[in-house]
């Protein structure tokens, strides 16, 4: 038996294939949808591989450093190193702000790492890793920066020395390594006329500022314009300790919350970026439905067009089944070339998304079961059209 | 194969019931012998449709009985609960316009009925270029329905009419569209195909053209049909 629909479709090819483009570059919208969302995921797993970190100790009752703010002391690091399982501890510390770039501004999110420690960037595209205390940058390059380029953070400007890549926010900012106490200076900076300001304040105090307690004034303004905390400490278990086990150390001796990586990513994933999956999700879905709407639309109205020919083929006897599965595979040839342009557009377009766009084997798959099943679907509507057609109309009167 | 033609004896047909009833067809009676072309004649509203319509078995008669081929299809009921096989596998349909399949070319539209009622592909091709040769429109066997004439079309539907070798070809006015040259040329090979295959044709028409080369017409008027001797003139 010849195929109906293969027939059909050879016939009227030009129809279905710029129908099947219109499809699919619906279908690669979602793919991309799910993309995005695939890598907001990985992000956040590849921001904590690279780490280098096996558990993030934030302050107690937070779901820091990423989720919530977190601030400690910048000395508790060398507190954990004294602990059983500790092989490195490192401050770090996060700021997302805007950072001058030329003449533009790059949204960057500025981590504070101790050169060599847990918190530096663990691979680099070009150039070298922070060796010096002040003034360097490691930039990811969605950044824009390139090596030697100046990087103006507050007052001070920052040489570029190292790229790294794959290293952003969940929110998608990328990250600017600089030095840990740039870092802190740049996060509790003050301009000169607001210290003046808050110096000339605590002077008029008496109780700041007493005659017979000589270096009480400079103490105290010494601790106004510096800044000794940091947003977590960052633990790598020595070989042979469990991370939870060194976990449970932290929190039960030192009266802190301490994260495990799987505890992290369940944070950054189910917390974090939920709120962004669940938009997504509903995209998907709307998505999901326009296609199912727009498959339906064309097949119905193909088959409308058919309706005389569908009455001679009942009226010769073609079965029921027959016509149906001519519509059936009709929607189901138009659901993969929609597929396929929807999978070359979205692989086309994804590295131009500003954001990582992770497209999977197992989504593609996943994608076609699910386009495959909405054209079947969408086919119904024309199935029943065209099973309600009469044969007599074949014939006059 | 063929024994018996068309044979049809008091068929009624009505539609609705109670006060709204209408007898479309109140006493018909036919007889057409295999390898003979009867016309159908009459006017609008005659019943000639929904007589033709009954004959392929795509409306159900109220009473009456209908043999095709010798075998009884209708018996106050149907007598098979397939039509569609019957349709397929009894009954020739040619209609007004060729309603051939677009996307099908002229050999796959012959070879269509085969195929369904289950034979295989080659076979049905072959017997489809045996009937385009027949027909004389075999030159054109790869073309598409939009290509050919609307001569060529009608022959080609003839073809498919005759594909299953049905004991019976129901043509609803075949040469409506056609020049009177052309219209005798379809009459020319229906009759040809009659007596070629032993085929039982009614052809349905009002088409002046064509009426006098009958040799037996059935009238029908008011859902009754008359039996008149035509002149058979020679195509």
């Amino acid at each position: 038996m010849i195929s109906l629909a293969g027939r059909d479709i050879l016939h009227s090819w030009a129809k279905f294939v710029f129908t099947g483009v219109g499809l699919g570059l619906l279908i690669g919208v979602t793919l991309t949808m799910a993309g995005v969302y695939r890598g907001m995921v990985d992000d956040a797993k590849v921001l904590l591989e690279n780490s280098g970190a096996d558990l993030w100790v934030v302050q107690k009752d937070t779901l820091g450093p990423y989720a919530e703010p977190s601030s400690l002391r910048d000395d508790i690091y060398r507190n954990l190193l004294g602990l059983p399982g500790v092989a490195a501890a490192a401050n770090v510390t996060y700021l997302t702000m805007q950072v001058r770039k030329g003449n533009s501004d790059v949204r960057a999110m500025v981590v504070g790492i101790t050169p060599g420690q847990p918190g530096e960037p663990g691979y680099l595209v070009a150039g070298r890793q922070l060796t010096r205390g002040h003034y360097e940058a490691v930039a990811d390059v969605k950044t824009g920066f390139a090596l030697g380029e100046v990087v103006r953070i507050r007052r001070h400007d920052y040489t570029v020395v190292g790229l790294t890549r794959r290293m952003v926010s969940s929110g998608g900012d990328p990250m600017l390594f600089i030095p840990l106490k740039d870092a802190q200076e740049a996060q509790f900076l003050k301009d000169n006329e607001a210290i003046r300001n808050d110096r000339a304040r605590t002077a008029a105090n008496p109780a700041l500022n007493r005659p017979g307690v000589p270096g009480l004034l400079d103490a105290i303004q010494a601790s106004q314009s510096s800044n000794h905390n940091v947003n977590t400490v960052l633990v790598r278990a020595a070989a042979g300790y469990a991370p939870e086990t060194v976990a449970q150390e932290i929190r039960r001796w030192k009266h802190l919350q301490a994260y495990t990586r799987a505890q992290m990513e369940e944070i950054l994933v189910a917390k974090l970026i939920a709120t962004s999956a669940r938009q997504i999700a509903m995209f998907l879905v709307i998505l999901a439905i326009v296609s199912a709407a727009i498959v339906a639309f064309i097949i119905y109205t193909m088959t409308l067009g058919k309706i005389r020919e569908i009455a001679v083929l009942k009226l010769i006897g073609t079965r029921s089944r027959t016509i149906a599965g001519m519509i059936l595979q009709q929607a189901l040839g138009l659901g993969l070339i929609g597929f396929a342009v929807g999978k070359v557009a979205a692989t086309f377009w994804a590295p131009a998304f500003p954001k990582y766009v992770l497209l999977t084997p197992d989504d593609a798959l996943r994608g076609f079961v699910a386009v495959m099943l909405i054209c079947a679907l969408a086919s119904t509507l024309a199935i029943r059209a065209a099973l309600r057609v009469d044969p007599a109309t074949a014939i006059g009167g | 194969m063929n024994d018996d033609g068309i044979r049809i004896e008091g068929l009624r047909k009505r539609y609705g019931s109670g006060d709204t009833a209408v007898d479309a067809l109140k006493d018909v009676n036919m007889r057409v012998a295999p390898g003979e072309v009867v016309g159908l004649v009459g006017p609008s509203g005659s019943g000639k449709s929904t007589l033709l319509k009954c004959l392929g078995a795509v409306i159900e008669p109220s009473a009456g009985r209908m043999t095709l081929g010798g075998e009884t299809i209708y018996d106050d009921a149907w007598k098979t609960r397939d039509l569609r096989a019957l349709r397929r596998d009894k009954i020739g349909f040619v209609f007004q316009a060729p309603y051939l399949i677009p996307f099908l070319d002229v050999t796959d539209n012959v070879a269509l009925l085969p195929m369904l009622s289950g034979r295989p592909n080659a076979e049905a091709r072959r017997r489809a270029v045996e009937l385009l040769e027949a027909l004389d429109v075999a030159h054109r066997a790869r073309a598409q329905p939009s290509q050919l004439s609307g001569g060529e079309q009608q022959r080609v539907s003839i073809a498919r009419a005759l594909a299953n070798q049905p004991p019976v070809i129901l043509a609803d006015e075949p040469t409506a569209p056609l020049d009177s040259e052309r219209a005798l040329g379809v009459m020319r090979i229906l009759n040809q195909m009659a007596s070629q295959y032993r085929t039982a044709i009614i052809v349905v028409t009002h088409d002046e053209k064509i009426i006098p080369t009958f040799k037996r017409i059935y009238h029908i008027r008011d859902g009754r049909t008359y039996e008149e001797a035509g002149e058979g003139r020679a195509l």
